[in-house]
């Protein structure tokens, strides 16, 4: 009796500490290096040396400019296409494998991860440079991008894959289905939603990218996130910069939803989601 | 159910890197009967199955069906289909999309699809379920559609892998019937597995009894039930009083020093054997009249009947019966010659390859060395075969002895329990007073002088 007593009145003077305070330095740290950016960028785009005015936006809108969007888009959707058919075969090999071997082999897709895009991207110029005629091209802006979004094709696929309950190959094996049509009429429709991650995590990436187009397209591909580089950077227009950010990050927030929706639709049977 | 024989397994093996999961079985199946294969968990029951659908392919032997080799013939190009364990239905296509899988693959027009599915939907009592996803669906539903799905092909064999295991009693209960009905109206050969005695004798045209990858017996419910082959069979199919006998003559057995007429024969005289006798064929009548009498050490109220155990001295009959009696009181037991089922006594011995040091006066084997007589005409390790007979192996607490196993399995045989130990990956037989869990760690002891050493003539 006694000892449960004790117990009692060691909660109640506030011995244990409220589980959310543990949440508080996350809360510091989005406030400080997320909201707090996020809110500048608004404040410069929707002000002018003081007044608030929508002039930023409307001339950030021009032609020129979402030219330069709609090639960024078209850059992008090249990016996933190719990583899509690049990554599916890999990913669905890959989990046919033994644990082991896949686990080895994916190390390779995994440890470039570990080392920063931008000296990847050096490194592919320093290649092309000395063994082909394609650098400073758009299929050098291509590759680089596709090599750097491979891995976040492949994996949200492979993770559906190896979930995909095998008895389902064998049902339909049993039922009929030679091995193409078993994967085009089960494989492939229960690992939608490893795909449509899949592609969100390539196009959204792809669409902001900068620096490879830089790199390996020389400066003759301008790609959006360049664009933006350009105002804050080399211009210094806060105000053009930021309202080119405030449009980017509209078209982004479209595509999301649009590719949640189509998560949606597919069945969550053995996939990762990602929200 | 027709004579033809529609699949036959010949002299068929299978292993799993090393574990023999079937070993040379034998098997034929007749066109139109409910075949069930019956045995524990990892006695081959399912990787027979497999074979016939053709997930797995035989390491040796051939598959026939109508008389054609389809030991490597893919899935997709044979005459069956299977309803599997958990369903394995398509999460991504509805009901109706379910069932006409294997038509739409195959070009079947649209309206043949329709009334083909429909038919099969009002034949598992789902009309109306077609558009429904199959996660929306109870247990037993998803059951039905796994049949439905698997026979609207109107394949010449279904294979069933535990299809009632994932379902409550009530509902498992009704299945049975359900199933039994579908396959005597449509005339199509099921292959069953389970693992539960009582469905396979509900259910089965035939029984095929397994255990370590080896049939036991092959029989109807009937034969199996009551002239079981060996003590295995006799102790998974229902319970049993299995007690060591004498053959003392045709017609003739003594068990626990008493004679009974029995209706067997051909045993030869003086044979040991193996007796069966079902709970349910034991008497009890008034100990005045008896020939044996027991003291009732138990009594427990089974809601049909009583389950009365009997002490006759030496011996514990289990009895199911349905007059009361009183716990302690002293009562007569009768057995009727044709409840006394007689079998061949297994003969078991354990085989152990082993390296001898005769200088020792030492063998070594399953990673351990023993104390042995009788090693003069061998040299320092030569490879030898030694012999223990089960009843020379002591089970000793693991404390006591460097040598210890895990127990696999536990039988009662009448007397004592028949114990598999396995120890450094071989199984290990021994006896038993008491019973033991599996999985209970245990010591093994043998006496120097009890382990017969001969050459190995393998090599």
């Amino acid at each position: 009796m006694k000892r449960t007593d004790v117990k009692k009145q060691k909660s109640m003077t506030g011995m244990h500490i409220r589980r959310s305070l543990f949440a508080f330095p996350y809360i510091v740290w989005m406030a400080v290096f997320i909201l707090s950016p996020m809110l500048l960028i608004l404040y410069y785009a929707f002000t002018s040396e003081g007044g608030a005015t929508l002039e930023n936006i409307v001339q950030a809108a021009n032609w020129d400019n979402m030219r330069v969007l709609l090639d960024s888009v078209r850059f992008a959707l090249y990016t996933t296409v190719l990583c899509l058919l690049l990554g599916y075969p890999i990913a669905y090999l890959l989990s046919r494998m033994k644990k082991t071997t896949a686990a080895l082999l994916s190390v390779f897709f995994i440890v470039p991860m570990w080392m920063n895009f931008l000296l990847r991207t050096y490194a592919w110029k320093v290649l092309l440079g000395a063994f082909t005629k394609i650098l400073y091209t758009e299929a050098a802006v291509l590759l680089g991008m596709v090599y750097n979004f491979l891995p976040f094709m492949i994996l949200p696929i492979y993770t559906t894959l190896i979930k995909l309950d095998k008895s389902y190959i064998e049902a339909a094996a049993d039922l009929g289905a030679n091995p193409a049509t078993t994967f085009l009429r089960v494989v492939l429709p229960l690992s939608m939603s490893g795909i449509i991650s899949g592609v969100t995590m390539v196009f959204i990436p792809s669409t902001t990218t900068f620096a490879i187009s830089q790199l390996l397209g020389g400066g003759k591909t301008m790609l959006y996130g360049d664009l933006i580089y350009m105002k804050f950077i080399t211009e210094q227009s806060w105000n053009a910069g930021s309202a080119l950010s405030i449009i980017l990050l509209v078209f982004v927030l479209l595509s999301m939803t649009f590719m949640k929706k189509a998560e949606r639709k597919t069945s969550d049977e053995g996939g990762g989601r990602l929200w | 159910m027709k004579d033809k024989h529609l699949i036959e397994l010949i002299d068929v093996s299978k292993a799993y890197g090393g574990d023999v999961a079937l070993s040379h079985v034998d098997l034929y199946i007749k066109d139109g009967e409910f075949l069930t294969l019956l045995g524990p968990s990892g006695c081959g029951k399912t990787t027979m199955l497999r074979l016939i659908a053709g997930f797995i392919m035989p390491d040796e032997g051939r598959i026939e069906m109508d008389g054609v080799d389809i030991a490597s013939t893919p899935p997709y190009l044979r005459k069956v289909n299977t309803v599997f364990q958990k369903y394995a239905l398509f999460p991504h296509l509805n009901v109706f999309d379910n069932i006409a899988f294997a038509l739409k693959i195959r070009n079947v027009d649209k309206a043949t699809i329709e009334s083909k599915v429909e038919n099969m939907l009002a034949m598992v009592n789902l009309k109306g379920y077609g558009s429904r996803y199959i996660e929306q669906l109870s247990g037993g539903q998803q059951q039905r559609v796994a049949i439905a799905r698997a026979l609207v092909n109107a394949p010449q064999v279904l294979l069933l892998d535990e299809p009632l295991g994932a379902l409550d009693l009530k509902l498992r209960k009704e299945m049975q019937v359900e199933l039994k009905n579908m396959q005597q109206r449509l005339g199509i050969t099921f292959i069953y597995v389970t693992h539960d005695q009582e469905e396979a004798l509900t259910m089965s045209d035939t029984i095929v009894v397994l255990k370590d990858g080896v049939i036991q017996q092959i029989g109807t419910p009937t034969d199996i039930y009551n002239e079981p082959k060996n003590p295995f069979v006799a102790d998974f199919i229902g319970e049993s009083n299995i007690i060591p006998g004498i053959m003392l003559q045709d017609y003739k057995v003594r068990m626990n020093g008493v004679v009974y007429d029995c209706v067997d024969k051909g045993f030869g005289k003086n044979t040991e054997v193996d007796v069966v006798v079902r709970p349910e064929d034991i008497d009890i009548v008034p100990a005045e009249h008896a020939r044996v009498v027991g003291k009732a050490v138990s009594v427990v109220f089974m809601g049909v009947h009583y389950e009365v155990d009997v002490d006759c001295g030496g011996y514990e009959w289990v009895i199911q019966t349905t007059d009361f009696v009183e716990r302690g009181q002293v009562v007569g037991i009768s057995i009727p010659p044709d409840a006394i089922h007689i079998m061949k006594k297994t003969k078991q011995t354990n085989l152990f390859d082993a390296v001898a040091y005769p200088d020792d006066e030492e063998v070594e084997f399953c990673g351990h060395r023993f104390a042995c007589k009788g090693l003069e005409s061998f040299r320092t390790r030569d490879e030898v075969l030694v012999a223990i007979a089960p009843a020379d192996v002591r089970l000793v607490p693991p404390e006591d002895t460097e040598l210890t196993g895990a127990v696999k399995a536990c039988m009662f045989l009448g007397t004592h329990y028949e114990v598999t130990v396995t120890c450094d990956e071989e199984d290990w037989i021994a006896y038993s007073l008491d019973y033991m869990e599996a999985g209970e760690e245990i010591g093994l002891s043998v006496p120097a002088d009890k382990i017969a050493v001969s050459a190995n003539e393998a090599n």
